[in-house]
């Protein structure tokens, strides 16, 4: 059974949102590593990037193939995790812990669109 | 969705299962970076049994599968196996293939489990000799175990010699009191054996062997499967050969013996080889992080002039390497293009496309 954390917004394309300080955090869920199997390399955008809702702004390489993250939100990215660069593993690791990008969000009303806990494990049944 | 015979060991194995040309497969047990260690080092077995065996039999057995088939037929002995691909007159490919010689006037031929349909309506279109064609996929199911213990875990359960079965050679085998059908070949680079039987019996010989234990032996998927034939330049049908893509352009002209018998498409390739190809499959080597996919096209400056047929990061060397179709003069060794992934440009180097060394049993 996949890990779901309490507290976090949640995609149907298995990214998380977690809101701290007004920052928006973006990750994978932890069945997002699960089902991408190794990961060997992040594709990360930079800081100052725009993102959109709904819209991709990093890939994610396993051994087998490339899976496009999709941001939950739109804003500015502020900060991105660097570490991913050399350890891609770390989402296999802690998908919830290792964050990916941080974004100054432009409408936080979005976060009402995200799912969920109970909403997110329903679709994982 | 089909089910190989299999399926309930993989589904007890944890195996993450996906559909692969129509069969539900697995991909990997544990990871495909440990399953692929595992076969270049100790040994592995994989569950094969989608792919597909037709039988040709008769007086003009021989004529027939020489007039399909790229290599050269009539100079096989019995119980000899061998590699290949049957051409559209084109020059394209229907399918790469092995072709086993029970005798002149019986062979098996082993093809691709998404083509099973397609060769057969191809064999059958064809086939004005004397001689019939039966699709017996549904009638075999098959494991390949491979690596550099194959021999010796095999060995456990036949009072057979093995080292008497020559690379390329195939016999039937009594293993744990069952008859099989084995030949020392692969699809891994790496020494091992194809063993096709029944349906049932195939489930005992799989368990039999694992059963040695995971010191000497773990089931492989196929995402390892891919990335052991891949390190070695093995093609795979659908990626580096296809009906636009010949064997010459392909880079396997040593399947295709243009001074042996006729065969469907060979006008087409005398002509390619004495003119050469105007494209064919190098490697690449990445200059950056990242990874080449199947599809993404490759540049000199601003032409177009290839696509990546498979990329990986290499799990045996680490680097990120792929295979791509490149147009000639911009396929020599070094040269230096670009290939778009996503929305970037990424620096690429050509390379020899041996990005790991074969390690076969060859007297």
């Amino acid at each position: 059974m996949s890990k779901v954390l309490d507290g976090l917004y949640y995609t149907n394309s298995h990214e998380w949102v977690k809101v701290e300080d007004g920052f928006a955090y973006i990750g994978i869920t932890d069945y997002a590593q699960e089902s991408l199997g190794e990961i060997v390399f992040v594709e990360l955008p930079e800081e100052e990037d725009q993102v959109n809702a709904g819209e991709e702004f990093a890939a994610i390489e396993s051994v087998k193939a490339a899976s496009d993250i999709l941001s939950p939100i739109t804003g500015i990215i502020v900060m991105v995790n660097d570490d991913l660069e050399d350890s891609p593993e770390l989402l296999n690791e802690d998908s919830f812990e290792n964050w990916i990008i941080k974004v100054e969000m432009e409408d936080s009303s979005e976060l009402n669109k995200l799912l969920s806990k109970a909403e997110y494990e329903d679709i994982l049944e | 969705m089909k089910k190989t015979v299999l399926y309930d060991n993989h589904v007890a194995l944890d195996a993450k299962v996906v559909d692969f040309a129509g069969f539900m497969m697995p991909i990997s047990y544990t990871s495909i970076s440990h399953e692929h260690s595992y076969v270049r080092e100790k040994c592995g077995i994989f569950d094969v049994s989608h792919m597909g065996e037709i039988y040709v039999k008769g007086s003009e057995a021989e004529k027939f599968v020489d007039y399909i088939f790229t290599n050269d037929v009539l100079s096989m002995n019995d119980n000899q196996v061998l590699y290949g691909m049957m051409c559209y007159p084109t020059g394209g490919v229907v399918d790469d293939l092995l072709v086993y010689k029970v005798n002149k006037e019986f062979y098996l031929l082993v093809i691709n489990a998404s083509n099973i349909e397609k060769d057969y309506a191809w064999i059958l279109e064809n086939n004005k000799f004397d001689c019939v064609t039966s699709n017996e996929s549904d009638n075999y199911s098959e494991v390949a175990l491979q690596g550099p213990l194959a021999e010796k875990v095999l060995s456990e359960f036949t009072s057979y010699d093995l080292k008497e079965l020559k690379f390329f050679t195939f016999d039937n085998i009594v293993i744990d009191g069952i008859k099989y059908l084995v030949s020392r070949t692969g699809y891994t680079g790496e020494d091992g054996f194809e063993i096709y039987g029944k349906h049932q019996d195939i489930v005992k010989v799989w368990e039999l062997l694992l059963s040695k234990g995971e010191e000497y032996i773990v089931p492989i998927g196929l995402g390892a499967r891919d990335t052991l034939r891949f390190e070695v330049a093995l093609p795979l049908y659908g990626n580096e050969l296809s009906k636009d893509i010949t064997p010459l352009e392909a880079s396997l002209g040593f399947a295709v013996k243009l001074e042996a018998g006729d065969f469907i498409g060979k006008d087409v390739l005398v002509k390619q080889k004495a003119e050469k190809t105007k494209r064919r499959v190098v490697g690449l080597t990445l200059l950056t992080k990242g990874i080449l996919r199947h599809g993404y096209k490759v540049y000199f400056e601003d032409k177009e002039v290839g696509e990546v047929t498979t990329g990986y990061k290499s799990p045996s060397t680490n680097e990120s390497v792929a295979l791509a179709l490149i147009d000639r003069p911009y396929d020599k060794m070094g040269t230096l293009l670009k290939v778009q992934v996503r929305n970037k440009f990424v620096d690429v180097k050509v390379r020899n496309k041996k990005f790991y060394d074969k390690n076969y049993k060859q007297d």
